[in-house]
């Protein structure tokens, strides 16, 4: 047919369906927003006022704070097509850090923070050495060293926690994320003020700076990253030192959250940050997602597990939904890679 | 060095890239054994070879994603020695290997200028590294519509929703657009249907109008001998002929890559009569 061979290489004629997909593989968030506002008008219809009110919207913003924050870094490192499961413990071992320097050995407060989140850095650089330098699979050292940071937060802690009242006294900038902000009805803390900047930094850094972009071309093709010219090597381990020092402050925010330096905390952090970024539609793959994404999966597992307890369902129920959301987040994923290849 | 006495082609020009008893070794697999090439400017050369028989590591070698063991490269008459594929890149040698290279996922844009993206000028660039977003998509829909690739294309499009000819092409403005002398393409038709594969081809002969000089590494030689002013046919390691597409017949082609024919002239060393278009 001469007319077709006339047509350029680039010409569209793209059916709806293909059209759809295209725009779902070019828009990761668009599924998590939709899920969000149909959960929203759904919780709003079955529970009423009380789930729309800016007080109960404003709590779930502080319940889902500290994974938020995880999951900012779990982001990263899934873009990369890695996974980090010891996101958690690096939080809990960063703010033992804090109160024990500050309270126990009565260092400077600012300086323990400063000291807490570089911990944090540096049990991420340990994740990005065992990865890039050794080539070990991210599940399998994160699994480790899950465990040894775990073993790590026991002995410097001694299982003890450092309460409330004594961190109030000997280092008050460590609940400083705590601090609640008013406005209107809703009550907001400066630890999701805190969250909500980071979330902001991040998307800069991912949607407006070349780093970024290598960031996520590294997890979606490393051949054609390093052919590029790219070092993904440094690329990668840059991302688990930056998820590892986000890990930090999210063990400030835990201490402003709980008031107090517990070893106890962030047991199923780990997991739950995880299920924030899946539920956000980044891809288990590597190399496709978003941070607004993120924040809408943390916000959707918040807004699910708040909703289904007003609506006065048990708390086993609210498991239950949870699984079926990632399993449908997840086969979603796999369904469009399928039908996009 | 060896002081380069290189073939000149009809119309006395030098080639713009040329390589001289490249070796290498595998274990004691002989992939390169003595491997020499020219590359004139101006010209579609086609490398046809055998499955194994070290067309790919001449490449690999002169795109730099392979040392050889010994032996010389020149570009433009100088000795080069690359590192990387980045370090021909910067000298000029771009390569479209068959993977392409590209990250489905990101944009048009951003493959283009993957690994050589254009910050904003000033201190936004310099301090917080801003991305020059309408720098790149102005360049990348120029480059694009130089090659014939511009239509209702959306730019911001993720290049897994272009169909495989658009990849190629993506591919190869991309190899353009950076100023480069010679590309390098690695079987660029090997994944399309008919249709595509004559866009990709007419995409290459205004490569070459551009003046920009064309390796094509193909298995399908009626693409060969259509497209290409002359074939270099490899065997066992090395150039076994250069010959021009009016003169051999295809089947007489693929007769001397196997090895069931004699080379018409043999290529030894020091062989300075090069037939040229």
């Amino acid at each position: 047919m001469p007319s077709d061979d006339a047509s350029p290489l680039f010409s569209e004629r793209a059916g709806f369906g293909r059209r759809t997909i295209n725009v779902l593989n070019g828009n990761p968030t668009i599924i998590p927003m939709l899920v969000l506002v149909v959960g929203v008008l759904a919780f709003s219809l079955i529970v009423g006022e009380r789930f729309l009110h800016p007080f109960n919207l404003s709590l779930v913003l502080q319940q889902v704070t500290v994974i938020g924050v995880l999951a900012l870094a779990q982001t990263l490192i899934i873009l990369t097509a890695g996974i980090d499961l010891s996101v958690g413990a690096i939080m809990v071992l960063s703010s033992i850090a804090m109160g024990h320097l500050s309270v126990q050995l009565g260092l400077p407060p600012a300086l323990s923070l400063m000291i807490g989140i570089a911990t944090g850095g540096v049990c991420g650089a340990l994740n990005g050495i065992f990865i890039t330098l050794l080539r070990l699979p991210p599940f399998i050292v994160t699994l480790g060293t899950w465990s040894i940071f775990n073993s790590v937060l026991q002995f410097w802690s001694n299982g003890q926690t450092i309460r409330q009242q004594e961190i109030a006294v000997d280092a008050p900038i460590l609940q400083w994320t705590g601090t609640a902000v008013r406005a209107g009805a809703a009550q907001l803390t400066l630890g999701s003020l805190l969250m909500l900047g980071l979330a902001l930094l991040l998307w800069y850094i991912l949607n407006r700076t070349a780093y970024g972009r290598h960031i996520y071309a590294v997890g979606n093709d490393p051949t054609a990253a390093r052919l590029s010219g790219i070092n993904t090597r440094r690329v990668l381990f840059s991302v688990y030192v930056l998820a590892g020092l986000i890990c930090g402050v999210a063990g400030w925010i835990l201490i402003g959250r709980i008031g107090a330096v517990s070893p106890l905390g962030g047991a199923t952090a780990n997991l739950d940050s995880i299920t924030a970024v899946v539920i956000g539609g980044t891809s288990l793959f590597g190399g496709r997602g978003s941070i607004a994404g993120t924040l809408m999966g943390a916000l959707i597992v918040g807004l699910f597990r708040n909703g289904l307890a007003l609506a006065g369902l048990d708390v086993l129920w609210q498991e239950f939904a949870i699984g079926i959301l990632i399993i449908m987040a997840v086969g979603f994923d796999q369904w469009l890679r399928r039908i996009s290849a | 060095m060896m002081t380069p006495d290189l073939p000149r082609d009809a119309q006395g020009q030098l080639p713009i890239l040329a390589a001289r008893d490249l070796r290498k070794a595998f274990g004691r697999v002989v992939a390169m054994d003595g491997a020499d090439f020219d590359l004139y400017p101006g010209e579609i050369l086609a490398v046809i070879g055998d499955n194994g028989a070290g067309k790919s590591s001449m490449i690999s070698a002169l795109a730099g994603a392979m040392r050889p063991d010994s032996g010389n490269i020149w570009l433009d008459g100088k000795p080069v020695r690359f590192a990387s594929p980045m370090d021909a890149r910067e000298a000029g040698v771009e390569t479209v290997f068959q993977t392409l290279a590209m990250a489905p996922a990101l944009t048009i844009v951003d493959n283009l200028f993957l690994g050589r993206e254009y910050r904003k000028p000033g201190l936004q660039g310099a301090i917080f590294r801003t991305l020059d977003r309408r720098r790149m998509r102005a360049e990348a829909r120029d480059h694009l519509s130089q090659l014939g690739l511009m239509t209702i294309q959306n730019i911001d499009q993720i290049v897994e929703t272009l169909s495989g000819g658009q990849r190629q092409g993506v591919a190869v403005a991309r190899a353009c657009a950076f100023g480069s002398r010679v590309i390098i393409l690695d079987e660029p038709t090997a994944a399309l249907g008919v249709k595509e594969t004559r866009k990709v081809l007419d995409l290459i002969r205004d490569v070459r109008e551009r003046g920009i000089a064309i390796v094509l590494i193909s298995h399908n030689m009626p693409n060969v001998f259509e497209i290409a002013d002359r074939v270099h046919i490899h065997r066992l390691g090395r150039r076994i002929a250069q010959v021009r597409p009016s003169e051999l017949s295809m089947s007489d082609a693929v007769a001397i890559m196997t090895g069931a024919m004699e080379p018409p002239e043999p290529d030894p060393k020091g062989y300075h009569h090069v037939q040229t278009g």
